[in-house]
């Protein structure tokens, strides 16, 4: 399965890029996010991050279909 | 209403937007850029925005306190990109008929936003240091 991987703030520096395609067996978001730390070392816990899939504000159990965009928000600080 | 700029906010535009001849009350709420925090010296400060789902989950926000609250009108404004000591970041308004729905909608507004909205800031300190606002205590608690 592909899913395309958007970075933000600190996870861009982190990961060294702003996006990226992946191609994987597939899962949820929250599994997603666990390989991408892990190849990019983020040092984020994922309880204190967001994610949104395709400009949408999701959940980390939320099953990720083929050619989903997932946006990996690291902790917000708005205001 | 909720919007996003990269230009000063219009403080007059943001009261004038939520006035009313039924509303006796309006409550604003202003984040302000500080010289400090958490011990340090802070120059300026730096967000980043993610304008699709920042403006759809502001927008969000802003229905859920018309819903929730007995207000007439609210809108929220919040800044992107580099700003300086003093700057306005964010703009809350809400009028109500009444003072007390205005200050509990005012709240829950800027409350939510600092919290579900794609917004980043990145602190430039006097020590040449910069760091994303949230991310390094996130990073101590693993």
């Amino acid at each position: 399965m592909k899913n395309t991987v958007r970075y933000f703030a600190i996870f861009r520096e982190q990961a060294g890029l702003e996006k990226e395609v992946l191609e994987w067996p597939g899962g949820s978001a929250g599994e997603l996010f666990a390989l991408m730390a892990g190849k990019h070392a983020l040092l984020q816990a994922q309880a204190a991050a967001l994610v949104a899939i395709n400009d949408e504000m999701s959940d980390w159990k939320t099953p990720l279909k083929e050619g989903d965009e997932v946006l990996l928000f690291p902790p917000v600080a708005g205001g | 209403m909720f919007s996003i700029t990269d230009t000063d906010i219009d403080i007059a535009a943001a009261k004038q937007a939520v006035s009313g001849n039924s509303c006796g009350a309006l409550v604003t709420f202003e984040g302000w850029i500080r010289d400090h925090n958490e011990g340090q010296a802070v120059d300026r400060l730096e967000y980043e925005v993610y304008r699709p789902v920042a403006v759809a989950e502001g927008n969000k926000v802003i229905s859920e306190a018309l819903l929730q609250f007995d207000i007439s009108h609210a809108v929220c404004v919040h800044r992107e990109g580099l700003l300086e000591l003093s700057d306005v970041a964010v703009i809350v308004c809400v009028s109500s008929a009444h003072r007390a729905a205005a200050f509990d909608a005012c709240r829950y507004i800027i409350d939510e936003v600092k919290t579900r909205l794609p917004i980043w800031k990145k602190e430039h300190y006097s020590s040449g240091k910069s760091e994303w606002v949230n991310c390094q205590h996130c990073a101590s608690h693993q």
